[in-house]
């Protein structure tokens, strides 16, 4: 079976977003850019699908501009067999929105048709925690979302899910869309032996028009703003202090 | 306008807080539906029917719908969605499940996590783990909005609504639920608690969780826990607090051995009073916090809770 795993690239999750001074966005000019971090989980999960002999193939897939090629480099050098690079503006600060991510990840799956989709559950950048729910709509197949433990048994995947309250686990057959939450498993790092193997490996580049999907943008950005910040307090010296603060902002 | 709030009832039990909450944020668009779809809506139903602005109920009773699986949906149903302008729900992980294949299925890009209704078509919503705010406008014809609750009020319950019952076929061959592991507490909710005691990494293990416990059930405060705790499996996954986790705002929140990384103050920041307790006086947590203590949460946390 073939697994496919969309990667974006985002902010690193170490640098601080500033908001841009005209209120157009967070600055992400010569800032360090990384694979968002659930994506790296669920490439993770497929490769070690892979080493237990369920997967055959893993087909990283990125959306965005020239510069996601360095993305999916990564991908390749943790364990991917081959990337997609569909390139979709040439501005850096341009957010695809997860329901065109949608339609263009449906078109590669229907062109590719593989078994699971492994999504990170959001972008730590837009944290609209949607892709991957669109997708599995588009595509009819069963969605799994939060996803902390994975097992495939033939034509179902069995997947826990982490929502409020604990844990929920069901049965999606596959194909199926499943998004990961944090507690899946820790993603390896890339080796130095496989980081030069990577370089070899295949990169296909193509753009929405080859796939017959057009972009348009449903939300429109007005501003971006800084959030209210808090002031700094009072450093108290004593338990007993703490103790009265506490009791006085208890309430009845 | 027509607007129309989805109900989150797991398995017959009404999230009232959630649910409440995602009303009062429809309704300053103006009165609305709420749908009701689970096993066993009828207390719930009667529950909803009370709050404010609320002007029918429609319910929809099929076991399909017990245990939140989004395939439940079906096009049928979508029909009857879809012809509201507006659907909310709540940013829970019922809502952040089910409302963007809504959107997938209409194709219409959902709006997630508004803190702030600003118009029928402009809303305000965190980006970046809440490190900035951004104001958009959507174009699609129906707005699909779920709601970041800790930004709004419960509803009064001074309402009479109708109660209707909605008939549609709905099938899901796709999904099958097997289990729920549900952590079961005599403590309030973490969302919607005036008072919340959370630990981090510093707390050091399980065992020591119950420092952070004891004073919890002293305040009569819900348990949060940094996703550092979460992680090293000092704290099970639903008690994560941040970016990732559950977004809080009680009256008053204790971070205790919490040093404040960016994701956990995005799930936090929006508390009224914040009180920290670290041994490192350089914890970015202070820079937050109201009234800060440095010292040993070991010594510290136990004389609090005699003391309170």
């Amino acid at each position: 079976m073939k697994i496919l795993v969309p990667v974006k690239r985002v902010l690193d999750y170490n640098v601080k977003a500033r908001v841009k001074a005209d209120g157009s966005g967070v600055d992400l000019a010569n800032v360090k850019m990384s694979m968002n971090p659930f994506d790296e989980i669920a490439l993770e999960e497929a490769i070690r699908i892979k080493e237990k002999g369920k997967a055959e193939e893993i087909i990283a897939v990125s959306i965005g501009i020239q510069q996601n090629q360095e993305t999916l480099r990564t991908a390749l050098a943790m364990g991917a067999d081959r990337a997609i690079l569909v390139v979709a503006t040439d501005d850096v600060h341009k957010d695809i929105e997860p329901l065109a991510v949608a339609n263009i990840l449906a078109a590669i799956a229907l062109k590719e048709g593989p078994s699971l989709i492994l999504c990170g559950k959001q972008a730590i950048d837009n944290d609209f925690n949607a892709t991957a729910q669109m997708l599995s709509a588009k595509l009819k197949w069963a969605q799994a979302t939060f996803a902390s433990e994975i097992d495939i048994k033939e034509d179902i995947v069995r997947v826990t899910r982490e929502v409020d309250g604990g844990l929920q686990t069901i049965d999606a057959k596959i194909p199926a869309v499943v998004s990961v939450d944090l507690r899946l498993n820790e993603p390896r790092y890339a080796s130095l032996p496989n980081i030069m193997k990577a370089k070899r490996k295949p990169l296909e580049e193509i753009n929405p028009a080859d796939l017959g999907v057009e972009i348009t943008q449903r939300l429109k950005v007005i501003k971006t703003k800084e959030p209210d910040s808090r002031e700094a307090g009072l450093i108290l010296e004593n338990i007993d202090q703490l103790v009265e603060k506490i009791q006085e902002n208890v309430g009845g | 306008m027509k607007i129309l709030v989805l109900a989150e009832i797991n398995n017959g039990e009404l999230a009232e807080d959630q649910t409440s909450k995602t009303v009062s944020a429809a309704a300053t668009l103006g009165k609305v539906d709420v749908l009701c779809a689970s096993n066993q809506c009828s207390d719930a139903s009667t529950n909803i029917a009370k709050m404010e602005n609320v002007e029918n109920v429609l319910v929809l009773e099929d076991e399909l719908f017990a245990q939140g699986l989004a395939e439940s949906y079906s096009e049928t149903l979508i029909d009857t969605i879809s012809s509201y302008t507006h659907v909310f729900a709540p940013s829970s992980s019922f809502g952040k499940n089910v409302l963007p294949r809504i959107g997938g299925m209409l194709d219409v890009m959902v709006i997630s996590d508004v803190s702030k209704v600003i118009s029928e078509d402009t809303f305000e919503r965190p980006v970046y783990a809440g490190n900035a705010i951004q104001t958009v406008q959507s174009i699609d014809k129906v707005k699909l909005i779920s709601v970041r609750t800790s930004n709004y009020s419960a509803v009064p319950l001074t309402g009479s609504a109708n109660i209707k019952k909605i008939d549609c076929k709905s099938n899901n061959t796709l999904t099958t639920f097997i289990e729920n592991k549900m952590q079961t507490s005599d403590r309030p909710e973490l969302t919607s608690a005036k008072v919340v005691v959370s630990g981090g990494r510093g707390v050091g293990s399980k065992e020591n969780f119950e420092i952070i416990e004891g004073l919890a059930d002293k305040l009569g405060a819900a348990v949060g826990a940094s996703r550092a705790a979460v992680d090293s499996g000092f704290a099970p996954n639903d008690w994560q607090v941040g970016q990732t986790g559950k977004v809080v705002a009680p009256d008053l929140y204790v971070a205790v051995g919490i040093s404040g990384a960016i994701q956990h103050l995005a799930g936090m920041k929006d508390s009224k009073v914040i009180v920290a307790i670290n041994k490192d006086e350089e914890a970015p947590i202070f820079q937050v916090a109201d009234f800060g203590l440095v010292d040993d949460l070991f010594k510290a946390v136990p004389e609090i809770e005699k003391k309170v």
